[in-house]
């Protein structure tokens, strides 16, 4: 079993995609020589060459619109929107276009993609380098909208979104890029689109996130056990939509106690979405409302360190968080 | 490269007699087919219909450049006459107005002229404009990568080049040169905003130098002139010899769609001006000067293509709605590698 941060799984990944089905490529800004500028696609240019790891023009709204029209045509692109923060020009091109092609033409055309990008805060990349974009997207039908946070989920799931018949919004969260190592099984597995995963078992309370604040959840979780005995239930979602509901109402039906802890600002995101879900169909299950810790509803995260520090759901305020829930 | 090139040959000297009256019966074909849409909506069958009135030429000219089932059209969506050429059916063309059961374009999804048809490589169309065309470039350059021969034709009216998505889609094919044609339908106006209004230069076409392709006009309104210009486009880009951004000038002597009233925003003494100059009535001048048309054999094309049309529209009316459940079909594919949890009840 080999041991990886989450960006050597991201990046072998794509390399193990790549020789495995020629119809495969990578495009979008500096994936090329430069390898990303996460160094993502590292080796990938040196090994396919220019035809299949494309440098494209500084346009996120083309670097989409291209790929889909290549995914019409015979090639099955991950397109690649260098920070997630930039992927917005291209907004209108995967709600109206990648989105609804197979409902529109009634299955007729259909766009087999993956767009990946880089997400988050914790970087110190102020407004425009750190945001949380995942809930634009999760609420457009037509999406399969990935988060995974550990290297063997990501290769797992970037797997499989390599053989989705639709497209897939694949985030991968950039302080954890190189913060988060785990071991990877060195036997071929596949993670099914739509599987969350207990991170953390336990029988008082249950915690839902993703993404950097998973790992924050699970360090609180821990902390909490030891020094009020509380056992929290940690789940990560990895799949956004569709969210694992299986998984989460079998630990409510434990617990009774949820919290959805994400990075996002809470107004909207997509814990507001498992939050009412939970409510009507896990009413009679629980013990205290669901409550929910995400960042607050300033435009994205600030760049002073404090500022940065005030905004992330980091496991301080998740442990004050959980404990409030715990003795609700 | 020049902005204008001057049309050296003209390949429709090469069209028989045969393929000369074949495009007549599609300009003829496509305009009453579309008149009887504005009639069916302002009867009430049909909630909206959106028009290729007057652009007829441009329309066939495109059809009949392209290798039918081969080449790619990304359709503007006034291409009623192009998308009967290369292979949609009248009776698809009503289904979709009516939103039956058997629109091939969507399924009764979409609204009417959101064509879409594989067979024909008609790639589905949305309301947004001009977002085709990147994905056009997508398509060109997978086929210029797998040495393929395929010409990718995308259209668009002169108020779309407006959107940075033409300037996106320009700006990838004058690097990468893959085998694609623009078409802009220039009809002088973008609903009710006038050309002038809509960009600080003459000529669409004009814009292609910033991108390093080829730009060229043509009168829209003179069908072997646009088939001249569409075959050269076509056949370059075929070769190898890159891009071409090619301006139809044209006129839409009727409102934008069903929705809109055109008297609000220009004066009827210029419909009625540019009404003289019907692409389809210069085409009859000229083929009643080659004698290939007379009274009579125009007489003769109008009763054959108003049995068509009167047959898709019957048949259209009487065909059945889509179940009301189909609609909440479809979203994804199926897939192995998707677990859809149970307690997750989509609201459909």
């Amino acid at each position: 079993m080999a041991t990886k941060t989450n960006l050597q799984a991201v990046r072998d990944t794509l390399m193990e995609i790549m020789e495995r089905d020629p119809s495969v490529v990578v495009m979008g800004e500096d994936v090329g020589p430069r390898g990303g500028v996460f160094r993502a696609t590292q080796g990938l240019y040196e090994k396919f060459g220019p035809e299949r790891v494309i440098d494209t023009p500084l346009a996120e709204l083309s670097i989409v619109a291209v790929g889909l029209g290549m995914a019409l045509n015979g090639y099955r692109p991950i397109c690649e929107i260098q920070f997630a923060d930039f992927i917005f020009p291209a907004f209108n091109q995967i709600v109206n276009e990648v989105a609804r092609y197979r409902y529109r033409s009634n299955g007729a055309w259909t766009v087999p993609m993956i767009i990946r990008a880089p997400y988050g805060g914790g970087v110190s990349g102020g407004l425009y380098h750190s945001q949380s974009v995942e809930a634009f997207f999760t609420h457009v039908p037509g999406l399969y909208v990935l988060a995974p946070s550990t290297p063997k989920d990501i290769v797992g799931l970037l797997r499989s979104a390599a053989q989705a018949p639709d497209p897939v919004l694949f985030f991968e969260h950039k302080r954890l890029y190189g913060l988060v190592k785990g071991e990877v099984p060195d036997e071929y597995y596949e993670i099914p689109i739509g599987e969350g995963d207990i991170k953390r078992a336990g029988d008082d309370i249950t915690v839902v996130s993703y993404g950097m604040t998973l790992h924050e959840a699970i360090k609180a979780a821990d902390k909490l056990a030891e020094t009020d005995g509380i056992q929290a239930e940690v789940i990560d979602l990895r799949t956004l939509f569709p969210p694992d509901l299986d998984l989460i109402y079998e630990s409510v039906r434990k617990t009774g106690k949820v919290l959805i802890v994400h990075e996002d600002n809470l107004t909207g995101g997509w814990g507001a979405e498992i939050a009412a879900r939970i409510a009507e169909d896990m009413f009679e299950w629980l013990d205290a409302p669901v409550m929910r810790l995400a960042g607050p509803d300033v435009p994205a995260v600030p760049y002073a360190p404090p500022f940065e520090k005030w905004f992330l759901p980091l496991a301080d305020k998740i442990e004050a968080k959980m404990r409030e829930l715990a003795e609700y | 490269m020049s902005v204008q090139e001057k049309v050296m040959t003209r390949p429709s000297d090469r069209l028989n007699e045969e393929q000369l009256l074949q495009m007549y019966y599609y300009m003829v074909l496509s305009r009453k087919l579309d008149e009887r849409m504005w009639i069916l909506n302002r009867q009430g069958k049909a909630p909206f219909h959106i028009s290729g009135i007057g652009h007829e030429a441009i329309q066939v000219a495109q059809g009949f450049a392209m290798r039918k089932g081969h080449d790619w059209l990304f359709p503007h969506y006034r291409d009623i006459a192009t998308c009967l050429i290369l292979g949609v059916t009248p009776r698809q063309m009503l289904l979709a107005l009516l939103g039956k059961e058997g629109d091939v374009f969507s399924r009764g999804r979409q609204m009417p002229e959101h064509f879409s048809y594989k067979p024909s490589k008609i790639v589905t169309v949305s309301s947004p404009v001009m977002t085709q065309a990147p994905q056009a470039v997508g398509v060109a350059l997978a086929s210029q990568l797998q040495g393929k021969d395929e010409v990718v034709v995308v259209g668009f009216g002169e108020g779309a080049t407006s959107e940075g998505d033409f300037h996106e889609a320009l700006n990838w094919a004058g690097i990468y040169h893959p085998p694609i044609v623009f078409v802009c339908q220039n009809n002088q106006y973008a609903i009710s905003v006038h050309v002038k209004k809509q960009m600080p230069v003459e000529n669409v076409a004009d814009r292609a130098a910033a991108y390093n392709i080829r730009g060229v006009i043509v009168d829209g309104n003179d069908l072997l002139a646009c088939y001249d210009v569409m075959v050269e486009a076509v056949e370059r880009a075929r070769r190898g010899e890159g891009p071409t951004l090619v301006e139809a000038k044209t006129y839409r002597p009727v409102p934008h769609s069903t929705a809109d009233d055109d008297r609000s925003y220009r004066s009827r003494e210029e419909v009625e001006q540019w009404k003289k100059r019907d692409p389809i009535l210069l085409y009859e001048k000229y083929l009643m000067e080659r004698g290939l048309l007379d009274e009579e054999k125009k007489a003769e094309v109008l009763k054959q293509v108003m049995q068509e049309v009167d047959d898709a529209v019957d048949f259209a009316l009487h065909q059945p709605y889509p179940p009301v459940e189909s609609a909440a079909e479809g979203v994804f594919g199926d897939f192995h590698l998707v677990k859809w949890p149970k307690a997750f009840k989509r609201n459909a």
